[in-house]
């Protein structure tokens, strides 16, 4: 009897009751409500997208969606079956790979070798040069494309995908090296010093303290380049490269009907992102704060 | 093993703050050196420059046989432990201890038996597979100190490694890095704002002010001859009482007049301070350790003309002693550059109660027997052991010994 009249006056601070927390509960469900038909809301493009996908021509422009709950049912997978063995669209997805694992690659690397230097290195001038890229982060792309367009040329390297990852590699670079530095300055010095002491040079200590220790703003860089990248339709459209936006682009140009190869070319496009980010989303929001907060 | 020879090293920041002015230091080959004073004074800088972390301004630092001034930190054979301790946070305990040892390419079993014999010293055995965050305060500092002893150095650098443990905590460290020193028998440089750790840790002890070095010489020299009045000040706990005082000659023989009082000088003071003749009639700067005051009825053989009469102001009892403060009519507290430094230093205990007279004279902080029988607003009689007394120049705060007052008292 006593125990249980201690405990009730234990817990009687948060009340925690059968009603009490259905109130709780009940005070929480607006927001998640909201937060919950934002997504849907969201979502409702893809869901249309996947469903288009899905259908056979013929049916898409006469029949309802909800068809495909019909007995016989009237989805089909044969749209991606086709897909696959469409030289250009695999063709395609080899560019769009190319170039968006490509040019994250030189990214990361360079941008966290030029962030350790900026951040920990004594050079004369470091300070200005950082300036410099900082600046560079204002540039908008579009100002480049014609100029490019016309080194890639007297250089011979134009309408290859060599050219677009470049590009890419350029314009990423700033943002890179912005962040990565920013994120190693917050490193503690004298774990830095302490290595140096314990006889470890510039690169043992760049490969074994600033990658492992920096590993989610490098994290956060790659996803954001590959993402950035991976969707990028201008650049490539400009350098008369052909990844996967490109490509879908030019199908909606020659045939507008032709919705049954776009809609499941579109919805491959898009689910690699996806699954990039979620994949990758612990070390994303990581990165982002630390990067940031300090 | 190798001795560090500091010869008249100096650093400059490029801000202009001059940090070391003009340091030499030998400290010898094994040794326990220990690097002193208030914060902002420069130790951390001389550290960090044999550390080779900080560049040289001018002058000449050797280790062993080498002039290490442009040697990298890596090719500079020491080990540091830093006051943060530094471990690589993605590290195991385990990696932490082997990183130096890795970066050798030392051989893998070479590498175990060396971290396994480190962690059996330190008693790491059952954390070697932890990352630091799930360590305490302790633990850390015993993986820092393991990371440096496998290395096997030619000398262990510490800036103020026990700084951020608790008092208990530290007390038990101080005992430890001292044995652990003593057993590997490698030269050690040890910074520390602390003078108790200064005094029990060091074989010597190198006390700095403002970017010099002041004194040079084993705890106890240190304790007994301090060549100024800040020396003087800095070492001992509770800090020394400084008045001004006269020196006179009555029958003969010399005597100080504190106020309107008289303390008698032994023979054997004069034997071991001759220049204090030399100051007869003038105003000098007497320092009494509290340690040397005792309330007379417990001293009962102390004569007459070696007892101050003053009024005690306040009592504290520690059960062990009884720490009294009492005020003596007619003295003035000696009011140097020094003195006003030592009351700024935060680690100095007369910093939490300034010594104020209240009028009548000064306030002298005395170390008495337990049995002391005194009360607050009574007046005591205090018998000074005057064998122990301290003297310095009023103008100069140097300490008053041999006829060239001049002695930094470098080589011991
Ligand atoms: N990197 C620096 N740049 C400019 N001044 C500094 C720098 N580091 C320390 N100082 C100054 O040098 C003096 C000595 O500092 P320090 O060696 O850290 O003293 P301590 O370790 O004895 O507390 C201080 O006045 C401090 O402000
Ligand atoms: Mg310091």
């Amino acid at each position: 009897m006593a125990a249980a009249a201690t405990e009730t006056a234990q817990f009687s601070g948060q009340r925690d009751t059968t009603a009490a927390r259905i109130l709780r509960a009940l005070a929480k469900t607006p927001l998640q409500i909201l937060l919950a038909a934002i997504g849907l809301l969201w979502l409702v493009p893809t869901i249309g997208l996947f469903i288009t996908s899905i259908l056979p021509q013929s049916s898409v422009t006469s029949l309802g969606w909800w068809k495909i709950f019909a007995h016989p049912s009237l989805a089909t997978f044969s749209n991606y079956s086709h897909l696959f063995h469409n030289a250009g669209l695999t063709g395609a997805l080899k560019t769009t790979a190319y170039i968006s694992v490509g040019n994250t690659l030189i990214v990361v690397i360079v941008g966290a070798l030029a962030g350790y230097a900026f951040a920990w290195l004594e050079f004369p001038g470091r300070d200005w040069l950082f300036i410099g890229v900082v600046g560079l982060l204002v540039v908008p792309l579009q100002m480049a494309l014609i100029p490019m367009f016309r080194l890639y040329n007297t250089l011979g390297i134009g309408g290859t995908t060599l050219s677009v990852v470049l590009f890419h590699a350029a314009f990423g670079l700033p943002f890179a090296i912005f962040l990565l530095r920013n994120f190693f300055v917050g490193i503690p010095k004298d774990i830095l010093e302490s290595a140096r002491i314990d006889g470890a040079n510039e690169l043992w200590i760049f490969l074994r303290l600033i990658l492992p220790l920096g590993l989610p703003a490098i994290a956060s860089v790659a996803i954001f380049q590959f993402l950035w990248t991976w969707n990028d339709l201008i650049v490539s459209l400009t350098f008369s490269v052909t990844p996967i936006t490109v490509w879908i682009f030019d199908q909606l140009r020659q045939f507008s009907s032709s919705i049954d190869v776009i809609a499941p070319a579109s919805f491959i496009s898009l689910i690699v992102p996806l699954a990039v980010f979620f994949a990758f989303q612990r070390y994303f929001v990581q990165g982002l704060l630390a990067g940031s907060v300090k | 093993m190798a001795e560090v020879v500091f010869d008249e090293v100096s650093k400059v920041y490029a801000d202009g703050t001059r940090a070391v002015s003009g340091l030499s230091l030998d400290v010898g080959d094994g040794e326990f050196m220990v690097l002193v004073g208030p914060s902002g004074c420069g130790k951390t800088t001389a550290l960090r420059m044999v550390a080779g972390l900080e560049e040289i301004s001018s002058g000449a630092l050797r280790i062993g046989e080498r002039v290490v001034n442009h040697v990298p930190s890596r090719d500079r054979d020491i080990a540091m432990v830093f006051q943060s301790y530094a471990l690589y946070p993605h590290l195991s305990v385990y990696d932490n201890i082997a990183f130096g040892l890795k970066v050798k390419k030392m051989s893998k079993q070479e590498i175990d038996r060396r971290v396994r014999n480190a962690a059996e010293i330190l008693g790491l055995e059952q954390f070697l597979k932890r990352k630091p965050r799930a360590l305490s305060g302790g633990q850390r500092q015993r993986v820092a100190m393991g990371r440096a002893i496998v290395r096997e150095p030619a000398a262990f650098l510490m800036d103020e490694p026990l700084s951020n443990l608790d008092a208990k905590l530290r007390v038990q460290m101080r005992a430890e890095v001292s044995r652990l020193q003593r057993d590997l028998g490698t030269t050690t440089i040890y910074v520390t704002h602390d003078q108790v750790e200064a005094m029990t840790m060091g074989d010597r002890v190198a006390v700095m002010r403002k970017g010099e070095l002041l004194q040079v010489a084993d705890p106890q020299t240190l304790y007994d001859r301090p060549v100024n009045l800040f020396v003087g000040g800095f070492i001992g706990s509770p800090a020394m009482n400084m008045i001004e005082a006269t020196v006179t000659r009555t029958n003969g023989a010399l005597a100080v007049d504190v106020g309107k009082q008289h303390l008698e000088l032994d023979e054997g003071t004069l034997s071991s301070r001759p220049a204090l003749r030399a100051y007869e009639g003038r105003t000098i700067i007497l320092g009494i350790r509290p340690e040397e005051l005792e309330e007379a009825s417990l001293a009962p053989e102390t004569p007459p003309d070696r007892r101050l009469r003053g009024v005690v102001e306040l009592r504290e009892a520690l059960g062990s002693e009884l720490m009294v403060h009492f005020t003596v009519e007619g003295t003035r507290e000696a009011l140097t550059e020094d003195v006003k430094e030592l009351a700024q230093d935060a680690g100095a205990p007369t910093a939490e109660r300034p010594r104020e007279s209240n009028g009548s004279g000064a306030l002298l902080v005395g170390r008495f027997g337990a049995r002391a029988s005194v009360e607050e607003g009574k007046p005591v009689e205090v018998a000074v052991d005057t064998r122990s007394l301290h003297f310095f120049d009023a103008e100069t705060s140097e300490g008053i010994y041999d006829a060239e007052p001049k002695e930094k008292g470098a080589s011991a």
